[in-house]
């Protein structure tokens, strides 16, 4: 999965935040939607997708979708 | 010989819990965004003054005058709860007496959570499979409300109170086949109430609020939704895949998948994931939320009451709870 696609798929992720809003430079953690719920999403998202497993720690320690993507890369 | 259910019925408290009450406590949430996402309208909640062995025997009365079963033909029973009257005694004694079970049964209390119901079933096999009972009462009853802090808004969305009476016998309307259970004490961190056992017997009044908002605290109910998801994702697909290999079936065998019932969100996510059609994958959540050790039960009585379940079906029932602990097996309606 190229960058482009993975922030792509992280924003389906939300409901409410627009899609324009999500590029590799967002820092996810500040968005309003940031949460439980959506932590959840990416983790599945990540499986299904990816087939790597992160932690709700994962990305916590992560800052932009950038840094979480090339984070995966390395899993 | 075999060991079958004989007769399935539930209880939910009086007291409802709607998505409209949670949105007014939360403002952030509402009762679109809960029904969407977690596919639960209302959930009920037991009284102050009302305990999960209130639950239960309501539970066990239902059975008795539904299916005209004589309660003096139980000779076991088994009470499911993390949520004892008392530290003790035995919960389960004080329920035979309430029940006015005789005094020749054998009776105890399992702590477990959402797996409770699939290992009491295998206890209640066994005992009928070894010649030890010949109608074992199985009550499964939570109250987690009692475990949840008020701002928990997470986990008072997802859970709900209630109970389930199976009764098991020698003979009835589903074969119980073969069970596949797990346990891994790893995970007991990621859900967990630190306080009021023997470990830490006095509250720590410790509370914080997580990076979301959510109150963390020793006293009441922590759940790493995190970590469980990981959980779920690891496990469930080789817990099926080993129910199927223990009965000798393959997936396109089951008639009707009636897992545990936590959420629309996880059980999309374990239908999916196991490429069951939707019209197999049965949902029992949203009057009631996640009973706990309740919810498959519970979502057989409702799926034998709208026809989902028919005779000669084979169904698949599988649950992931906290410890870890999670099983398996296969019934033949």
């Amino acid at each position: 999965m190229t960058l482009d696609q993975f922030v792509q798929q992280f924003a389906e992720q939300f409901d409410e935040t627009p899609a324009n809003q999500f590029t590799p430079a967002t820092d996810y953690k500040s968005l309003e939607e940031w949460g439980s719920l959506t932590t959840l999403g990416v983790i599945t998202m990540v499986d299904a997708e990816m087939g790597k497993r992160i932690t709700g720690s994962n990305l916590l320690a992560c800052t932009t979708i950038e840094e979480l993507y090339n984070f995966i890369q390395r899993v | 010989m075999k060991a079958f259910i004989k007769a399935l019925a539930y209880t939910l408290p009086e007291k409802v819990l709607t998505n409209a009450d949670l949105a007014l406590e939360f403002p952030e949430w509402n009762e679109e965004k809960i029904m969407k996402k977690l596919g639960i309208a209302e959930r009920h909640v037991v009284a102050d003054d009302e305990t999960a062995s209130d639950l239960a025997v309501t539970a066990a009365e239902k059975l008795f005058a539904e299916n005209k079963i004589n309660r003096e033909t139980v000779d076991y029973l088994i009470f499911c709860t993390q949520s004892p009257d008392y530290v003790l005694p035995t919960t389960a004694c004080l329920i035979q007496q309430r029940l006015g079970l005789g005094n020749h049964i054998g009776a105890i209390d399992v702590n477990l959570g959402c797996s409770g119901w699939i290992f009491g079933l295998s206890l209640a096999k066994g005992l009928v499979l070894g010649g030890m009972a010949k109608n074992v009462l199985l009550l499964t009853a939570e109250t987690y409300s009692k475990h949840l802090h008020p701002r928990d808004k997470g986990n008072r969305t997802i859970f709900g109170d209630g109970a389930a009476a199976t009764l098991v016998g020698s003979e009835g309307i589903a074969e119980i086949g073969n069970f596949s259970f797990g346990t891994d004490g790893n995970g007991a961190e990621n859900l967990i109430v630190k306080t009021g056992g023997a470990r830490q017997r006095t509250k720590l009044d410790d509370l914080q609020f997580d990076n979301f908002g959510n109150p963390k605290s020793s006293d009441y109910i922590y759940m790493n939704g995190a970590e469980i998801l990981n959980y779920t994702l690891d496990r469930i697909p080789g817990l099926i895949g080993e129910v199927l290999q223990k009965n000798d079936c393959a997936l396109e065998d089951i008639d009707l998948h009636v897992y545990h019932q936590a959420n629309k969100y996880i059980a999309n996510l374990q239908r999916v994931k196991m490429k069951i059609e939707p019209e197999k994958y049965y949902c029992c959540f949203e009057r009631m939320g996640n009973t706990v050790s309740s919810t498959i039960p519970i979502a057989l009585k409702e799926a034998l009451n709208d026809g989902s379940i028919k005779a000669g079906h084979k169904v698949l029932s599988v649950a992931q709870g906290l410890g870890y602990s999670w099983g398996g097996v296969m019934l033949r309606f």
